[in-house]
């Protein structure tokens, strides 16, 4: 899987304010959430869709996202409809549908779907530094900002070592089987992954003080607001409220 | 420029650095030897205040570091490259992973801007800015780690292992810049014809501690 697969671009989505990018999802997010009418959450679909059109963004990548997000409500699907009391509209030897847990189901899907698009359009056509910038030209907290891009960071470098143990393992013949052998190379792989991730983690940040890092990062890229970033801000700001009027 | 005094560290029991003096200069040009597992890479580590020796004091620049706070305002003025450089590259672009040392040494975005420019040309990387570190080849890691470096216009430069893993022509551009460069420098290494080439004073790790040494006595 590839990071940040979407960041890559030069649509206009791409060059939006990540801070218009950023405010645009969240608001967008809680009036979705907010919602309980299917119909009005399936309208909202509109902007992430056509913002996603208008990115360019690579359709294939983009069902694979959609299909881990959706994967997950999948399991909603096998219980909700059975569990949720409401009016019986289907009986399945001892089990019955109900009205009211396939609409909870629907909404939940819609919801997640149209949040998880918009999440893509907006957040995921910026690279993860431009957005920690903007985070901290929000004046989100300094710790929750590093907190958030050393997550980033750190699960690359894991991946890395990953990679990197598992070629090993795999160039000295190892095959994955139902035994012992295999139970256990698995363990010391997660092993070593975590005590060398450890250590170069803690290298990082020994290399970061040798350079003069203190705990703060200063920013490079300043950002200035353009007239199209106003107007999408507006725009997108409007579409939000028209749907928190049906809530 | 920096005086080492009666230096010892252990770590897991095992005495590494033993009463260690040293005393280098800001122009000195050293090349320090020793076998794997000596102590070399621990020694360095303690002069930049990664490690605090067990005993013994460090003075840098005639004022002895005790605390983090004494080592974080000299950090600038001695510039350390690290073994391996995807440890020292953690910004996802150049540009960012150069500027990062100047911009906390408190240098506007526009001069760090202007800085990593040309500390990128001294080093034959012009048009680099925007290339991704970690697809970046090994040499050119390797030079970039170099750029990050130098970019804080240190007094001083400390290289370990500068060597490994470079072919000779990236090693050729290493030596360039670092001849063209008036600054003095300690390389630890275990690449005896760049050792040759670079360092006038040649010193030698042993039994946890360092003492003079010459080409003569170098032949094991």
């Amino acid at each position: 899987m590839e990071m940040e697969e979407f960041a890559a671009g030069d649509s206009w989505v791409h060059k939006l304010d990540p801070r218009v990018k950023i405010l645009i999802t969240l608001i967008f997010s809680i009036v979705v959430a907010l919602n309980n009418h299917v119909s009005m959450v399936a309208i909202s679909l509109i902007l992430p869709v056509s913002l996603i059109i208008c990115a360019r963004l690579d359709f294939r990548p983009l069902l694979v996202r959609l299909g881990i997000v959706n994967g997950f409500i999948l399991f909603l699907w096998l219980f909700l409809p059975f569990t949720t009391p409401g009016e019986i509209i289907y009986t399945l030897g001892p089990l019955t549908v109900q009205r009211e847990g396939i609409h909870q189901a629907l909404l939940i899907t819609v919801k997640s779907n149209s949040i998880v698009l918009m999440a893509i359009a907006m957040l995921g056509t910026s690279t993860i530094f431009t957005l920690v910038h903007a985070l901290s030209h929000l004046y989100v907290p300094d710790k929750l900002v590093h907190l958030f891009f050393f997550c980033f960071r750190y699960i690359h470098v894991i991946r890395e070592e990953y990679f990197r143990l598992s070629n090993a393992m795999k160039i000295r013949g190892f095959r994955p089987r139902t035994n012992m052998h295999t139970y256990r190379s698995y363990s010391y792989l997660v092993g070593m992954l975590l005590v060398r991730s450890f250590d170069r983690s803690a290298r990082i940040l020994q290399a970061m003080k040798c350079r003069g890092f203190r705990s703060r990062f200063y920013i490079l890229h300043h950002y200035e607001m353009k007239s199209h970033d106003y107007a999408v801000a507006l725009s997108s700001a409007a579409f939000s409220a028209f749907i928190l009027v049906f809530i | 420029m920096i005086r080492l005094r009666n230096i010892c560290f252990s770590y897991a029991g095992r005495e590494i650095l033993d009463n260690l003096d040293m005393d280098i200069e800001a122009s000195d040009r050293i090349g320090l030897l020793g076998a794997n597992g000596c102590g070399k890479t621990t020694l360095c580590h303690i002069i930049m205040g990664l490690l605090t020796p067990t005993s013994g004091i460090v003075e840098i620049l005639g004022k002895p570091m005790v605390s983090e706070s004494d080592f974080a305002q000299i950090r600038g003025k001695i510039g350390f490259m690290f073994q391996d450089s995807d440890d020292q590259l953690f910004c996802p672009t150049v540009i960012e992973d150069v500027a990062f040392g100047p911009l906390n040494l408190g240098q506007t975005p526009e001069e760090a801007r202007k800085t990593v420019r040309r500390t990128l040309k001294t080093l034959r990387l012009d048009g680099f800015e925007d290339r991704i570190t970690y697809k970046l080849s090994g040499g050119e890691k390797r030079l970039v780690s170099m750029a990050t470096v130098l970019a804080m216009e240190p007094e001083f430069l400390i290289l370990d292992e500068p060597t490994t893993g470079l072919d000779e022509k990236t090693t050729e551009t290493l030596i360039d810049i670092l001849k063209e460069s008036d600054l003095g420098y300690m390389i630890i290494s275990h690449d005896r014809q760049f050792v040759k080439k670079m360092a006038d004073k040649l010193l030698q790790m042993k039994d946890g501690k360092v003492c003079p040494s010459d080409w003569n006595n170098m032949k094991m």
